[in-house]
């Protein structure tokens, strides 16, 4: 069977599944980003597999292109925030995290 | 057919090695299966026809945002004792929620029929992409720039060391460095 769009959609589901199964349950918060890059790869597959077999054109891949660019923002900026947790308070847990909670 | 090894191969890289990066319980071991992941996703966008987009994953995934997670795995490694520990109580639930979202993208990927069009062979997309950035999507490839410098202004001014305590502005302001002090 030739790979047709659904295959890559199917893909992408199950990218997006593993991510999202990897956001909830992880508690160091380096992996929970990994998880949040998952879900991203799998949205611009989609963008990308649509604009081959639907739309034709370039569009999609300029939104992924988009997506890759924030995802660098928001990595450095998490990745920022995860060294002052970690000089803060000892720990990546994100559950033991919650000083402003309490 | 040749190309359709390629994309199971491309698929199946993609898909286990991102299971690894969920079920590893090493934070090392998920990092480099991220690398395979993303190299998976980069390998499926060049079947797609999207050269350039399959080098910029390459380049800026791999290459920089990557790199970023390995360096800060290294910086927070903290001794085994204290290493966050996943319970049962939250695996279970969250992978019913996970094969259930799942369950209801797939049934939409295969209820659903396409408006499909003929697929001819890929052409190079560079100098569409470039053309493209620069009349339609102009503004928002300004904005991507501007986001670009704010974060990484931001990430410098939120990992900086505590300014030396001759620094005036700092005494006027000991929260003005965005530090978050216990």
């Amino acid at each position: 069977m030739t790979a047709g769009l659904e295959h890559y959609l199917t893909v992408s589901a199950l990218l997006f599944g593993l991510g999202l199964y990897a956001v909830l349950t992880r508690r160091n918060a380096v992996a929970l980003l990994m998880g949040v890059e998952l879900i991203l790869n799998a949205a611009s597959l989609n963008f990308v597999a649509f604009a081959r077999f639907v739309d034709g054109g370039v569009d999609g891949h300029i939104v992924a292109i988009f997506v890759i660019v924030l995802a660098a923002a928001e990595a450095a900026v998490a990745l920022a925030i995860v060294l002052a947790m970690f000089r803060n308070f000892g720990t990546v847990n994100v559950d033991s995290v919650n000083r402003l909670k309490r | 057919m040749g190309g359709d090894l390629v994309f199971y191969g491309f698929a199946l890289l993609t898909v286990l090695s991102g299971f690894f990066v969920v079920a590893s319980r090493n934070i090392v071991h998920a990092a480099f299966s991220l690398l395979f992941t993303l190299f998976g996703v980069a390998g499926l966008y060049a079947q797609l026809g999207a050269d350039f987009l399959a080098v910029t994953q390459t380049i800026v995934y791999i290459g920089g945002i990557l790199v970023l997670v390995v360096f800060a795995v290294m910086m927070t490694r903290i001794p085994r004792a204290d290493a966050p520990r996943r319970g049962l109580d939250r695996a279970v639930p969250a992978a019913i929620l996970a094969l259930l979202a799942f369950a209801l993208i797939y049934m939409v990927i295969v209820g659903t029929r396409w408006p499909q069009r003929a697929t001819g062979a890929p052409e190079a997309t560079v100098a569409e992409i470039g053309t493209s950035l620069m009349t339609r999507f102009v503004f928002p490839f300004e904005y991507a720039s501007l986001v670009l410098l704010a974060a990484l202004v931001g990430a410098a001014i939120l990992i900086r060391e505590r300014a030396p305590q001759d620094d005036p502005a700092d005494a006027d302001d000991p929260a003005g460095n965005g530090e978050v002090r216990s």
